[in-house]
């Protein structure tokens, strides 16, 4: 069957877009063949510097006729919704059947359609979807026109089963012809289909697939880098970028100048790869970073790169300059000469400045410790510093650095070590693959730091939206989840309400990756009295276990037996059963049982519960699945005698009072 | 393609290139501005549906980037070199690379790339979408086709081109310290002006009077307000725009300006450009037709 190949070749493409862009190409035009009633055996977008590319393969030759009938208004419906039919079908009122339904006699309309030749089809939907493709950020420039594309496009290539598709965008018509690379290829290259197109760009310098460009960066890095027995540092999100600002990447490796290799490793990397997006390389043995780094170029240099490494090692040189100049300029002052500065920084308009956030985290940094066992003086003093760094030069010029400098900086101020790590561990953990902080010290400043945030971007009404989390609250309680559920930690967070069922959710989705069913959490959050994450999900955990089983699954099916018999029953007589159970009114042997049962079980599950003994609270829960079973086989709760029912229904209340201790088993699904 | 040896060769080269490709060759704005941008023949220009192609070299002054002369490559005062192309050409991506080839730059030896960054300039009220163009990882142009200016969308959109000269040069003649670039055959850049930069810096973080900057401000606001309204002559006005966006940003540089008025002062700057630019539009030579929504 006959394939489609389209080109949208312009000037350089972002390269942050590029993958993007390509997603939204083969998504736009499988939906819109689909909508169109085409199948086809697959579809594959590209992109790079300069073009974009889809292929699809498999695309009949023709599109499939369309039969369909459509139901019109009713026969005896006013005139002008019969016109609207006629309109919208094209047919005249004699063209149309009546048919009969239940509602009465409508009009029906057969409309057939016969299938168009597929180019036709084609040359109508590719404008269509270049008009739709969402651009980030897009930009107009033909004259008197408001059509718009990431940067300015220059030609369409694209044909069908080898023969050109016409059709124009942005005035420029279709044709069979590309380019290759800028600079290592010359004139137009005709190509027809896919897989001469692919190679006569890789004749003419341009890998085509964004993949096999990350293969030849990664693959030339390595070697490049083993060649001076060095590895490289790997960074996913460089070598995405570098990919989407090259056709044809060529690595050459330069030098860093010795006079650099003292300032800390961090600064370096992040200079070499923020500003000028190079890979930093390392010593395989030792780990430590070398004095080399690797570029990716777009050309193969006729004299092999000598004077691309030049001017790149040239550039490097003032760029570490300049880092360098910083991280002596700061290390002039201490940390706590700046914890003055901090007054100067707003933190938020609402929050006041850095400083007194800074008071306000001192402050709950020292509690915290005392309640985990830290040492309190280190934490309010690790606290009070944390900030510092915020105002010195280099995290200026690199805040992804704040932190990190800190520590640098409190270990040059001759700062207690666990106050240093403090510095730089209390803003982890940054990503769901960071590690949290493990060292009390730390743990105390980098909990203060995000409840703090918490509770005061909450109170000042600034929560989350489903589309934006602008101050990162959900990364920040997702961190205080993890520091306290990986560490163990035993710490009641006193929260508004908001915030701990904002807490829940976020646990929900922590727990999630692990296996833990979000109902249960919801099961016991509810219970509105836990604030001790790692007790909550201990019960959790438990409850989970329990439910399991055979006697948990048949517990539950009792419960929502029992608890769907009392929703049917307190709202025929308007009353909900919270009385005592009477038990000189029980009078089947299997309601006596499950009264005795129950008396015992309560009282033992409170006992566990009090002790934390979750697993012995479950075992107690086990213990109520026979009797309950029993009285749901042996007992007919609407008795005649209202006495009796009401007794009956009481027992029943109680049955699903004492479940209620360890989690709102209504929550639970299943 | 001999290597352009001094400062002047570099701008004499530009000048010969761009004029050979039509383009008016104009003479610096005599008013003090941030960047070329600021000029007329840029920011008016760009406006209307008149073609425009001109090329000029403006002196800019960012009062916060002296260092005393200390710097390796950080001026207060510098040179960009500004092609503006109104409509942009279809081939003005090949045009720039064969200026980069006129001034000795031979992209087969080194690896030139166009790095996505968009432009924009709040006190003007102006953005555009382009790149920064790399020459073996050193940024040496910034490319951009103009969106809006002064609030108003740019209609044809035209393409500007500015070089940094001092870096461009940097690059050229291969010198790490911007005081030792060739300036002819006899002048060193120091020679002409290392002790400007000394003097100016002092002049711009610390003996600038404030007082003196804030009424020039506001001076500079009130005449421009005064000149667009009644029979209006945006020229003189926007020269008033140019000055009060001086003024404010010497006043930035002596450190007098908070951060929540900053934003205040740079709106200010911002109505009377969009106001200069709204005039312009109503006299002959910037007549604007909107050709779309």
């Amino acid at each position: 069957m006959p394939d489609l190949l389209l080109e949208l070749f312009s000037e350089e493409i972002p390269a942050r877009m590029q993958a993007g862009a390509a997603r939204d190409l083969e998504r736009l035009m499988v939906g819109a063949l689909t909508d169109r009633g085409f199948l086809f055996e697959g579809a594959k977008a590209f992109a790079g510097p300069r073009r974009l590319t889809l292929a699809i393969a498999g695309l009949p030759a023709k599109q499939s006729d369309v039969r369909e009938e459509l139901k019109g208004p009713k026969t005896d419906a006013p005139p002008a919704a019969l016109e609207g039919f006629l309109k919208k079908t094209g047919l005249t009122k004699d063209q149309l059947k009546v048919e009969t339904t239940p509602k009465g006699d409508v009009y029906m309309a057969l409309i057939e359609r016969a299938g168009r030749e597929t180019p036709q089809v084609l040359a109508e939907i590719i404008p269509e979807v270049m008009a739709k493709l969402p651009w980030p950020k897009s930009m107009r420039w033909k004259p008197g026109s408001a059509v718009r594309w990431v940067r300015p496009l220059h030609s369409i290539l694209c044909t069908f089963d080898g023969e050109l598709v016409p059709f124009s965008f942005a005035g420029i018509s279709t044709g069979l012809h590309t380019r290759g690379h800028r600079f290592l290829s010359e004139g137009k290259i005709e190509a027809r289909r896919f897989d001469d197109y692919a190679q006569k760009l890789k004749a003419n310098h341009v890998v085509l697939e964004a993949e096999e460009r990350s293969a030849i960066i990664f693959e030339g890095i390595k070697q490049a880098a083993f060649v001076h027995g060095l590895e490289m540092i790997p960074d996913e999100g460089l070598l995405a970028e570098v990919c989407g600002l090259a056709e044809w990447p060529t690595v050459y490796v330069g030098t860093i100048q010795d006079e650099f290799m003292d300032v800390p490793a961090e600064i370096l990397q992040t200079s070499m790869r923020t500003h000028q997006k190079y890979f930093s390389l390392r010593d395989p043995k030792t780990g430590k970073m070398a004095n080399r780094f690797a570029l990716v170029a777009n050309m193969v240099a006729k004299d092999g790169g000598k004077e691309i490494v030049a001017g790149n090692e040239r550039v490097l040189r003032a760029r570490l300059s300049d880092a360098k100049f910083f991280w002596d300029e700061d290390r002039k002052h201490t940390l706590e000469s700046r914890v003055e500065k901090l007054k100067g920084i707003v933190f938020h308009a609402k929050l006041g400045t850095q400083a007194e956030r800074v008071a306000r985290i001192e402050k709950l940094a020292g509690e915290i410790a005392a309640k985990i066992g830290a040492d309190v003086k280190l934490a309010q003093r690790a606290a009070r510093l944390a900030k510092a760094d915020l105002t010195t030069g280099v995290v200026g010029e690199f805040p992804e650095l704040q932190g990190v400098m800190g520590r640098y900086y409190a270990l040059h101020d001759k700062e207690e070590a666990a106050v240093a790590d403090a510095a730089r561990d209390h803003y982890k953990p940054v990503g769901p693959s960071d590690a949290v902080p493990t060292d009390k010290v730390a743990i105390s400043v980098a909990l203060a730091d995000k409840l703090d945030a918490l509770t005061g971007f909450f109170a000042a009404g600034e929560k989350p939206t489903g589309s934006g989390d602008p101050f990162a609250l959900r990364r920040a309680a997702l961190g205080v989840i993890r520091i306290l559920l990986e560490n163990k930690l035993r710490y009641p967070l006193k929260l508004e309400s908001d915030l701990l069922s904002f807490f829940a959710d976020r646990l929900k989705v922590a727990l999630k990756e692990k296996g833990i069913r979000h109902d249960l959490i919801d099961a016991v959050f509810s219970l509105g009295n836990e604030d001790d994450l790692v007790r909550l999900v201990a019960r959790v955990e438990a409850l989970q276990a329990f439910l399991k089983s055979d006697d948990g699954t048949n517990l539950l099916a009792g419960y929502k037996r029992a608890a769907n018999i009392l929703k049917a029953e307190e709202k025929k007589d308007g009353k909900t059963f919270t009385s005592e159970v009477l038990e000189n009114k029980l009078a089947e042997p299997a309601e006596k049982a499950l009264f005795a049962a129950l008396t015992k079980a309560r009282a033992a599950i409170t006992a566990a519960l009090d002790k934390e003994d979750f697993a012995a609270a479950m075992q107690q829960m086990s213990s109520l699945r026979v009797p309950v079973d029993g009285f749901f086989e042996g007992v007919k709760v609407n008795a005649d005698d209202k006495q009796v029912r009401e007794n009956r229904l009481n027992l029943l209340a109680s049955l699903r009072a004492t479940l209620h201790q360890v989690a709102d088993f209504s929550k639970i699904e299943g | 393609m001999a290597k352009a040896r001094t400062f002047q060769d570099l701008i004499l080269t530009l000048q010969s290139y761009w004029a050979a490709q039509g383009c008016l060759i104009l003479q610096p704005y005599d008013d003090q501005m941030g960047a070329g941008t600021f000029h007329p023949a840029t920011t008016l220009r760009a406006l209307g549906p008149r073609p425009w192609n001109a090329a000029f070299v403006q002196p800019s002054r960012r009062p916060s980037d002296g260092r005393y002369g200390e710097n390796p490559n950080r001026l207060q005062h510098y040179y960009q070199y500004q092609v503006i192309l109104k409509p942009a050409p279809e081939n003005v991506q090949e045009l720039y690379l064969g200026s980069i080839r006129a001034i000795g730059l031979d992209p087969d030896l080194h690896d030139i790339r166009f790095v996505e960054d968009d432009w924009e300039s709040p006190t003007l009220g102006a953005a555009g979408l382009g790149w920064e163009v790399w020459c073996d990882g050193m940024e040496i142009t910034q490319f951009t086709y103009f969106q809006q200016v002064g609030g108003i969308e740019c209609d044809p959109v035209c393409a500007e081109i500015t070089y940094g000269l001092e870096r461009l040069a940097m690059y050229v003649q291969n010198v790490e310290f911007v005081y030792d670039l060739a300036f002819n055959e006899t002048f060193r850049y120091g020679e002409v002006f290392h002790q400007n930069e000394q003097e100016f810096s002092a002049f711009n973080f610390e003996r600038a009077d404030t007082d003196i900057l804030f009424q020039h401000f506001k001076d500079a606001e009130k005449q421009c307000r005064e000149l667009l309204t009644g029979k209006k002559l945006p020229l003189p006005a926007y020269d008033q725009c140019i000055k009060a966006s001086h003024a404010f940003n010497l006043l930035d540089a002596r450190g007098v300006i908070s951060v929540t008025e900053r934003a205040a002062y740079i709106g200010r700057v911002r109505a009377l450009a969009q106001a200069c630019c709204e005039a312009w539009l109503e006299t002959p030579m910037g007549a604007y037709k909107p050709r779309f929504g």
